[in-house]
């Protein structure tokens, strides 16, 4: 009898236990692609992200953390099914993630309409700059044109006087050279594009850069043809000779398939490995200790999303059911981020400096080392639509 | 003028490798009756051969070599296996057949070595550039991927004119019953002209392989123009294929290049190279239909069919 009162008080003690955890729980949902050829990135994402919990404690403003990953398979149509569950069955604080504008795109009306306060770690679609703004979404990293414009400005101040451009022929391609055409003082010497996905062989376009010989070529090549993309250029005796200019297409995850083809590209990003401030050399030694390899920029914008979020929880002591305060605490940008600090612009993107980076061997390594701050406290041009003030 | 050359050399190259890949297809199709949606899966394990045999034995060269023997004995093995099943059959029949190998080679590629991809490096003394004319430079290996395609070429045309065997696959796409009838091993032929069309992919997969990377699903998109090739070529002439390929690398590399600036001179620089690059992927199928109003069996139809 006795012993069957203590097994009921345990059952109770034990059935309580995870009753008032769950309740007092914040649940972070994080979308982000996790197979496919580009799994790699959402792991990056997701390391980083487990990094700046555990270094929190596992603990938002006293709470603890619980966090689902969800795989969008990099097609807009399961990004968006993928966050409504999190919102309507997992009932999440939070969503953060997203590395496709499509993807986005897609997901961003349910966490909209459901005022769940999210945070953009990559995908920088201009529309949720400008037009389709909210109180409750925020960006850690940038708009799809803010890096091409960044390097046309390094660009002008070195004096680059003709620019060739090739890019692939879609819409983040145009989007993208479109950027840096706006921003570019000189001439256009040339201008490609090319069929997407499936021309991965550049020979007759590198034989016309040859001829126009620009001071300098950009490019935007993501994936698989970046890599092909610079194995040509080197085998067509360009590099070295024409300056190589691009974004996105270097990134700490396609290095050690580049390799030597790397060598001499420069391209424009908000944060890189080697900034100095405390935060970011904390940020990439424990990250380097626990996953052998240097972080990317995506990593380190999931990082600062996953310190964001910490800091504003912490403001808000814990009562993140008030959605208002929560998102008031994150517009502040009251943390350490590790590209050195940054503060939000009207429409809730980041109001930051753009550095350029030079990829250079040290040793057996690769890596991309800054060179130059292009812009300071560089806003993106979409703000002005957006109706908050 | 310079650049013209250049494109030219551009379109030649490009050329000669679509050649390679369209030999094997147009004799398989010639001889065999056989459509094999699947050539572009042996153009893929070429270059997944001669990456893996260049690492382990540290040399372009012999990995090359390595890779076009395992080539030759996987398509081989795929034709006892799979392709005997099929002769006969409908068109239909071989789509389905040979679509269902293009998924089997990539899953199987993808167990066998990931879904990450390869490098393959171009050797050492290839990775420069000759001067060809004064202020002409053009990277030493695409020069030699013309002169290795102008080899086989070469030996092709050898084999098939002056061989007993060639004398078998003429006459094999000729007329295959009384080839069949007068005693020869028709079997055995068929395994043989499969094999060799798969040696023939792989050696196209391998040496584009330095200049692209080494992954999966990348023979699905050349296929399609080993296709238009072979139609254009007509059906089971070599001959054919050699001058169609280089027809269809020279269009499609000097369209890319020169009609945006053409089409400048009448259209605004934003419209034309709007509309450049939707124009220049299209000729080569323009091309095509012209050929097929005119000579409905192809350039160089084969006699008897």
């Amino acid at each position: 009898m006795r012993k069957s009162v203590i097994a009921a008080g345990v059952g109770l003690v034990l059935a309580a236990g995870p009753a008032m955890a769950q309740s007092k729980t914040v649940k972070i949902g994080f979308v982000s692609t996790f197979s496919g050829p580009t799994a790699v990135i959402g792991n990056d994402m997701r390391n980083a992200f487990e990094l700046a919990l555990d270094n929190a404690g596992r603990k938002l403003g006293g709470l603890p953390v619980e966090v689902i990953y969800e795989d969008d398979q990099q097609k807009p149509e399961v990004g968006k099914q993928k966050t409504e569950k999190l919102i309507e069955s997992d009932k999440v604080d939070f969503l953060v993630g997203y590395i496709w504008s499509n993807v986005l795109l897609a997901s961003l009306k349910p966490a909209v309409d459901s005022k769940t306060v999210t945070i953009i770690s990559n995908a920088g679609a201009s529309q949720v700059a400008g037009e389709l703004c909210s109180p409750y979404v925020f960006s850690t990293s940038w708009t799809n044109d803010q890096n091409p414009r960044a390097v046309a400005e390094y660009m002008n101040k070195k004096g680059i006087k003709t620019v060739y451009l090739v890019g692939p022929n879609y819409a983040a391609g145009k989007e993208n050279l479109g950027g840096l055409q706006a921003a570019f003082k000189g001439k256009i010497v040339g201008e490609d594009y090319t069929r997407w996905p499936d021309q991965l062989d550049f020979s007759a376009e590198l034989s016309k850069i040859r001829a126009a010989n620009p001071d300098a070529v950009y490019t935007f090549y993501p994936g698989a043809a970046g890599v092909q993309f610079l194995n040509q250029y080197a085998q067509a005796g360009l590099q070295g000779k024409i300056a190589l200019y691009s974004t996105f297409m270097i990134d700490s995850l396609s290095l050690p398939r580049q390799k030597d083809a790397a060598l001499g590209v420069i391209s424009a990003l908000q944060w890189g490995a080697d900034l100095p401030n405390a935060a970011n050399k904390e940020f990439v030694s424990k990250f380097m200790e626990k996953f052998k390899t240097e972080p990317s920029f995506y990593a380190a914008q999931t990082y600062d999303a996953a310190n964001l979020l910490v800091s504003a929880a912490n403001a808000a002591k814990g009562d993140i059911g008030n959605k208002d305060a929560v998102a008031a605490a994150i517009k502040k940008a009251d943390f350490k981020s590790v590209r050195g600090g940054f503060k939000f612009g009207n429409n809730n993107f980041p109001i930051q400096n753009f550095y350029m980076q030079e990829v250079v061997k040290d040793g057996e390594n690769y890596r991309m080392k800054t060179v130059a701050t292009a812009v300071e406290n560089g806003q993106d041009i979409h703000a002005a639509k957006c109706s908050m003030k | 003028m310079l650049l013209l050359i250049e494109q030219i050399l551009n379109g030649l190259q490009l050329g000669l490798l679509l050649f390679l890949l369209a030999a094997g297809l147009t004799l398989v199709f010639g001889i065999m009756d056989l459509v094999n949606l699947a050539h572009g899966s042996l153009y893929m394990i070429g270059a997944y051969f001669a990456a893996t045999f260049a690492a382990l034995t540290g040399s372009f060269v012999f990995g090359a070599l390595l890779a076009l023997g395992a080539t030759l004995l996987v398509g081989m093995a795929v034709e006892v296996i799979a392709m005997r099943r099929l002769y006969g059959r409908d068109h239909l029949d071989h789509v389905l057949a040979t679509f269902g190998l293009i998924l089997f080679f990539n899953e199987l590629v993808r167990l066998v070595w990931g879904p990450a991809g390869m490098n393959l490096a171009i050797p050492g003394w290839l990775n420069t550039s000759v001067q060809l004319l004064p202020g002409l430079q053009y990277p030493a290996y695409r020069l030699a991927i013309i002169v290795v395609a102008l080899a086989v070429a070469l030996f092709l045309y050898l084999v098939v004119m002056r061989t007993r065997i060639g004398m078998l696959i003429r006459a094999g796409a000729t007329n295959r019953e009384m080839v069949s009838a007068l005693g020869v091993n028709i079997k055995l032929l068929y395994t043989l002209v499969f094999g060799l069309g798969a040696a023939l992919a792989g050696l196209a997969g391998l040496m584009q392989a330095p200049i692209l990377t080494v992954q999966i699903g990348m023979g699905e998109n050349i296929l399609i123009l080993a296709f238009v090739v072979i139609i254009i070529g007509g059906i089971g002439s070599i001959r054919g294929a050699l001058i169609a390929a280089i027809l269809v690398g020279l269009i499609d590399t000097i369209g890319r290049s020169f009609l945006p600036d053409l089409l400048r001179l009448f259209l605004s620089s934003r419209g034309a190279s709007a509309i450049a690059p939707a124009i220049s992927s299209m000729l080569i199928y323009i091309l095509m239909a012209l050929v097929l109003v005119v000579r409905p069996r192809g350039l160089f139809p084969v006699s008897g069919r």
